[in-house]
């Protein structure tokens, strides 16, 4: 839960729908899940495509390490443990391009650690 | 004087002098008298950045000699500095836990070569993240410490023993406390490897909880952060805060979000050592404010 409020509060300091990032029904055309697996050194995918308007949720599983996932074009961020399902929600509100990063060292290949969400019309 | 004739044909050799103002208030001794004059001496010392001993890779392929190239141009330094400052990544990071104290001790090796023998160490993320900084303790002793040089009290803060950037709240409580002992006017260096500034948060070049730190700093008028990590000297402001980057000796990378990857700028065989260097800052009365020169790897 603490990640969760962390993210919606950064989700109402950017500006986006808050109604969508508590997750309540919407119907703007269904939630956009995508699932994302963080590996030294990788995200995969690391590069997301979703629509604008639409709310999203990233369902990231970390498979070794308390990696990081820090957009900061958007103030979204959170830490992911091992072992559970980090759920991250937005709605992007318009097209655009958002890089994000690892911003937790993990190991020789960090560095590399990274994606960006693309956001279409 | 001879020193300081010494250290002003050091700066005319040099070129690329960076003139930063945050040293006011070395105010001359209350009664006028010279008898003070000893407390506000002039002086300067080094600053070396992200060595990253270890390192293997075609953007530095002479790494192996680079920070001994380093180590050379900072001996044949006519005026030695007072001393020399570290600041992070000294060696480069590796999964392996006996590599990493392998690389921590071969650093030590070859930087004990250093004529100054008032040497001090900060880790970087390299050198620290992995292990919360445990093989650079057992080497180099704490990884946050404050001292005092000749009327100026540096500050040397951790960003990268937390795997997170945190400096975290016992540090933040120690530097205040450790504020709490300055007057607001006190000439204070802070040294630090990471931006404490949001500089390019999308390569992780920022501090999670700078803006903690910063706000302690900003009440003392007379502050200059210096730090690495990003691999270029970059200069910038919070408010009368001038934070300063320095250059690496392994190689340097490209402008704060100028592109998509921090990838490392690409070797240059016509110009080796290339956008890599240490700095001096020299802290003068008179001119009341840090004098910068900068300087490439090789004594040339
Ligand atoms: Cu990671």
């Amino acid at each position: 839960m603490k990640t969760l409020w962390r993210v919606v509060l950064g989700v109402g300091l950017s500006g986006i729908c808050l109604g969508a990032a508590l997750g309540v029904g919407n119907d703007a055309g269904g939630e956009q899940v995508i699932r994302v697996t963080a590996q030294r050194f990788t995200f995969t995918p690391n590069e997301i495509v979703v629509k604008k308007g639409r709310p999203v949720v990233l369902e990231f599983s970390s498979l070794d390490f308390v990696h990081g996932f820090n957009i900061p074009s958007l103030k979204l961020r959170a830490d992911l443990p091992p072992g559970k399902i980090t759920r991250v929600r937005f709605t992007p509100d318009r097209a655009g391009e958002h890089p994000f990063v690892c911003d937790n060292f993990c190991g020789e290949g960090h560095e590399d650690m990274h994606g960006r969400i693309v956001v279409k019309e | 004087m001879m020193q300081r004739r010494d250290f002003l044909r050091l700066l005319g050799a040099g070129g690329g002098a960076v003139f930063a103002s945050g040293l006011a208030g070395r105010a001359m001794a209350d009664d006028g008298s010279n008898k003070m004059a000893g407390a506000y001496d002039d002086f300067y010392f080094v600053q070396m950045s992200d060595t990253h001993w270890g390192f293997k890779g075609p953007a530095n392929p002479d790494a192996a000699n680079t920070l001994k190239h380093a180590v050379a141009a900072v001996n044949a330094l006519k005026t030695q500095p007072d001393f020399i400052v570290f600041t992070g990544d000294l060696t480069h990071t590796t999964d392996d836990a006996q590599e990493r104290r392998r690389r921590l001790a071969e650093f030590r090796d070859i930087v004990s070569g250093l004529k100054v023998k008032n040497v001090r160490f900060m880790p970087g993320e390299h050198d620290a993240s992995l292990d919360n900084g445990a093989a650079y303790k057992e080497m180099f002793g704490e990884t946050h410490y404050a001292f005092d040089h000749k009327g100026v009290h540096f500050i040397a803060l951790d960003n990268v023993s937390d795997p997170g950037a945190r400096i975290g709240e016992a540090q933040l409580e120690w530097l205040k406390a450790d504020l709490s002992r300055q007057k607001k006017d006190a000439p204070i260096v802070v040294l630090t490897h990471r931006p404490l500034f949001d500089l390019a948060p999308q390569w992780d070049w920022a501090t999670r909880d700078g803006a903690q730190a910063i706000e302690l700093l900003m009440p003392y008028a007379n502050v200059t952060v210096f730090y690495g990590h990003i691999h270029q000297e970059h200069h910038h402001r919070t408010e009368h805060i001038a934070h300063h980057s320095a250059k690496s000796l392994i190689f340097p990378l490209p402008a704060p979000g100028s592109q998509a990857k921090r990838a490392p700028l690409p070797w240059d065989p016509a110009a080796p050592n290339k956008g890599l260097g240490f700095r001096e800052v020299g802290a003068e009365v008179d001119a009341s404010r840090y004098r910068i020169t900068e300087r490439p790897v090789s004594a040339g």
